[in-house]
């Protein structure tokens, strides 16, 4: 699951590391977000959506996306 | 008169939430894993890092044992005062409105704060005065206030925002420089600056934080016809 701050919520985490890159030489670096990955083997994948609104994300402040979710095997 | 304080593996503030609260009655520890709330009159699930912070602040803690108690003591119109991390606990357990997320300029801040009484009609701030300014301290990474414009709208309407930073004071870019917030029926408050650590000129120079036991004192002694 990767967890976003929603969009239009300052995040300030990303602000930081976009102005802490071209300190390093790396320009033209622009909307840096920085969210979580959580990973988790699951026998019933119906059930990540809700595990995600209930505890992984809260969903006043934060989006969620699952990935590889569908049939892959450990 | 009996307060209960729970604490949580990771609390740290709660030993002077006790002490605090001992001014006006009788306290008990409210251990974590322990649904017992041992006949209090009002619940302070105080400030720390319950459960290490992990995954968001207040999120782990809202599913132990003696929060389902809470919740329900709260659903009866007990008062619970949630501080600090306590606040982003009973954000986190659905029972005030909003979230708490990182100060904006992502530094651990803290310091004596002027915290401005908006609503003096709460079982929380009855014994201060509306506009009144009360110096307590705030110390905190993730203490920004954030609920969405239209949310906020209905709870300063309907007196939900009971403090705010005094103006230039926000230390942390809340929203609307909201400090402190009730729930729609005003029997749970949560607020980030810390009024169990201003009870005592002696240290801290400023014994401001006392309004807020004293009140909620004030409100269960009337509860009870005392």
């Amino acid at each position: 699951m990767l967890i976003r701050p929603k969009a239009g919520i300052l995040d300030p985490q990303g602000i930081a590391v976009e102005r802490a890159l071209p300190a390093l030489g790396f320009d033209g670096v622009s909307n840096v977000h920085v969210g979580r990955l959580v990973e988790l083997d699951v026998e019933d994948p119906a059930q990540l959506h809700d595990m995600c609104r209930k505890l992984l994300a809260n969903p006043l402040i934060e989006d969620y996306e699952i990935v590889g979710a569908t049939g892959t095997a450990p | 008169m009996k307060l209960g304080v729970v604490r949580f593996p990771g609390s740290c503030d709660d030993v002077d939430a006790q002490l605090a609260a001992s001014r006006v009655g009788e306290t008990v520890l409210l251990w974590h894993a322990d649904r017992n709330l041992h006949s209090v009159e009002a619940v302070i699930v105080p400030g720390g890092f319950s459960y290490g912070d992990y995954l968001r602040v207040g999120a782990i803690a809202r599913f132990a044992p003696v929060m389902e108690s809470v919740l329900a003591f709260a659903r009866d119109g007990g008062l619970v005062l949630g501080i600090c991390n306590g606040f982003q606990v009973l954000c986190e357990a659905g029972m005030l409105p909003g979230a708490l997320l990182p100060n904006d300029h992502l530094r651990f801040r803290c310091g004596q704060v002027d915290v401005q009484v908006v609503n003096a009609d709460t079982p929380f701030t009855r014994a201060c005065e509306r506009g009144q300014i009360l110096s307590i301290p705030a110390k905190h990474t993730t203490g920004r206030y954030y609920a969405p414009d239209a949310q906020l709208d209905a709870m300063e309407a309907a007196g939900q925002v009971v403090l705010r930073y005094a103006p230039g004071a926000n230390p942390n870019g809340s929203a609307r420089d909201v400090a402190g917030v009730s729930n729609e029926a005003g029997n749970v408050l949560g607020l980030m600056p810390h009024p169990e650590h201003a009870v005592d000129e002696l240290v801290g120079g400023s014994a401001d934080g006392l309004a807020l036991f004293e009140s909620m004192g004030e409100a269960i002694d009337e509860r009870v016809g005392v």
